[in-house]
């Protein structure tokens, strides 16, 4: 017979359900396990780097390698903070300008369905999902060279304002909300300007946590951007940062413990991003379909 | 008489021109929907739309900064194609990454996905969280995970497993030997692969109306399986064919991957991709004509494989 609900019930011993718990812990473990041991990594002490066998976890764990990292600056002249105050004012800066700019595209994009062009203008941004930002990074990096902004936070930042996945998914959230809710407000005599603001800004919550959480991954994760706009020790960010720290390849393993703590630093604040706005993603990405 | 017939004349003409009016007046009527889309479409054209056309257009050139770009027609594809051998092994690279990372990817995203809707509410943040924290990981961070994991000296833990299994003998030369330097890319590659994809699944999977199922029972659905294939997956088509265009692009653009485990150039170019072969003409070489060509090929092979995906999953739908 067939059951709609969940596989689990509870009441009898259940084989398909034990079955589906052990199958997604044991796969869940094996995708952890890389991270597991950055964590371990980060922690261990020198003595334990260089231990024969390798230990994957850490035995004694220290905090001497976020000392190094954070107080002792290394061979460059630049602290590891730079890195981090330039990656979180890059990503902030991407994050806050792309879910206003996506927003207020998405508002007529979505709702004033007797504009021309509309549908010409969504079909170019579904046209815009379908390929990697990389391939148009060669004309970008002319332009943001002729503009003169090279070594610049704006040369960071204004290439990845407009993201077409983000505008796709604001509008495809709008287009679920009830026209009614904006009548309302029409009727009031209440200016596009003021609806936007005050009606459709707040019905977009979940969608500005779920472009928050895009862009600011993607922004953060970027090693491309940093090093073809930037050419100064101080304008680069965090995986920049990351290789330099790598670079010096004769002293690999010495250089874990420093390097596993500097990875852990970054990749900590996608996690807490991804924690923080989980809920309100899932219930935008429910309307993140394209009609084939 | 000679007016009217001037004035059919007049209307006759007059009439595409008054369709041309019409489209003017909504346009003016709209005028502050478009303000509220200029600043996206003002970036989108300046750093999508223009650079796509710049590219295609600089791909007929010899282009390297400094001097005046040079118009030498299709030289740079035919370098591109019969003399550049570094390039042919890119594409071949990137091809076989791609086969295995878009399907498998795309398949275990649905799947994971598909299961972990199977369980009680609370139990699903858990597995969502484990299985696409590898996804928004940074891989310059993980570089130090794969490095040493997959460390050609006993130091590395894949190397000691093995040895202690019995399994071989040798350190192996993981990122190093060109036999496995794919073997592991794949495999990074696809445990970062359940992305946005899998988050568009699993919220779709949730939201497949409750009735649904149970109108599949009345109709003779008889077990688990017939209900993923007859209802839950038409249910969530969109979804799918969303993360469908999404893991086309994540299979194809394997650039990051490559340059921090292998390098860029890697042993025998065995690592190279697309991207990477792109990077090394655009930003290492400069020699941007060459590279945007490269860019085109790239973008013909993303958009002509999504146009393809469209085609058949639009076709189930009718």
């Amino acid at each position: 017979m067939a059951s709609s609900g969940s596989i689990v019930k509870g009441k009898r011993f259940d084989w398909g359900g034990y079955l589906l718990y052990t199958f997604l812990t044991l796969f869940a473990i094996i995708m952890l396990m890389p991270l597991v041991y950055m964590v371990s990594t980060a922690f261990k002490p020198i003595s334990e780097l260089f231990l024969f066998p390798p230990k994957f976890f850490v035995m004694n764990p220290t905090l001497k390698n976020f000392y190094n990292l954070l107080l002792v600056s290394g061979s460059s002249f630049v602290p590891f903070t730079r890195y981090v105050f330039n990656s979180a004012v890059v990503s902030t800066a991407i994050v806050v300008g792309g879910i206003i700019l996506s927003s207020m595209a998405a508002y007529p994009l979505s709702k004033h369905i007797d504009m021309p062009f509309r549908k010409g203008i969504f079909n170019i941004i579904i046209l815009a999902l379908m390929f990697a930002p990389q391939v148009t990074q060669i004309p970008q990096y002319l332009v943001i060279n002729y503009l003169g902004l090279m070594n610049t936070y704006v040369a960071l930042v204004i290439p990845y304002l407009a993201y077409p996945v983000g505008l796709f998914l604001m509008k495809q959230f709008l287009d679920q909300i009830p026209d009614a809710l904006l009548e309302a407000g029409k009727i009031d005599g209440a200016s596009e300007w003021t609806i936007f603001w005050k009606i459709i800004m707040p019905l977009l919550k979940p969608a500005w946590a779920t472009l928050a959480l895009f862009v600011f991954v993607a922004a953060w994760n970027d090693p491309w951007s940093s090093a073809v706009y930037t050419t100064t020790e101080d304008m680069k960010t965090l995986p920049y940062a990351l290789n330099t720290i790598n670079g010096g390849n004769a002293n690999l393993i010495a250089a874990a413990g420093t390097l596993g703590a500097a990875s852990l630093l970054m990749v900590i604040p996608t996690i807490i991003v991804f924690v923080v706005t989980q809920k309100l993603v899932l219930e935008t990405m429910a309307h993140s379909g394209i009609k084939g | 008489m000679n007016s009217t017939i001037v004035q059919t004349d007049a209307n006759y003409v007059w009439v595409p021109e008054s369709k041309w009016k019409l489209l003017w007046k909504a346009m003016v009527a709209h005028r502050i929907s478009y303000l509220f889309m200029a600043p996206f479409l003002f970036f989108f054209c300046l750093f999508t739309i223009v650079p796509v056309i710049a590219s295609m257009v600089m791909s007929f050139s010899y282009y390297n900064i400094l001097e005046k770009p040079r118009w030498i027609g299709l030289s740079n594809y035919k370098l591109l194609f019969v003399d550049d051998d570094i390039f042919l092994k890119a594409i071949g690279n990137t091809l076989k990454i791609a086969i295995v990372t878009g399907p498998v990817g795309y398949i275990m995203a649905f799947l994971l996905a598909w299961l972990i809707c199977q369980i009680p509410n609370k139990y699903r943040f858990l597995y969502t969280f484990c299985f696409y924290t590898p996804a928004i990981t940074s891989v310059v961070a993980l570089t130090v995970v794969w490095t040493y994991l997959f460390s050609g000296d006993r130091y590395g833990m894949i190397n000691n497993w093995l040895i202690q299994l019995g399994i071989i003998h040798e350190p192996w030369l993981w990122l190093q030997d060109v036999r496995t330097i794919m073997p592991v890319l794949i495999i990074v590659s696809l445990w970062m692969s359940m992305g946005i994809g899998f988050l568009a699944f699993l919220a779709g999977l949730q939201n497949v109306p409750r009735d649904l199922y149970e109108a599949g029972s009345i109709d003779g659905v008889k077990n688990r399986w017939q209900e993923l294939w007859y209802i839950t997956i038409p249910s969530v088509k969109p979804q799918l064919l969303f993360g469908a265009v999404l893991q086309v692009v994540f299979a194809l653009q394997v650039f990051d991957v490559s340059v921090q485990l292998v390098g860029i150039p890697s042993p025998l170019y065995a690592g190279h991709t697309i991207l990477t072969h792109l990077f090394d003409y655009a930003f290492i070489r400069f020699e941007m004509g060459y590279a945007s060509a490269i860019a085109v090929v790239l973008f013909i092979l993303m958009v002509g494989l999504n146009r393809f995906i469209f085609k058949i999953l639009g076709e189930k739908e009718g």
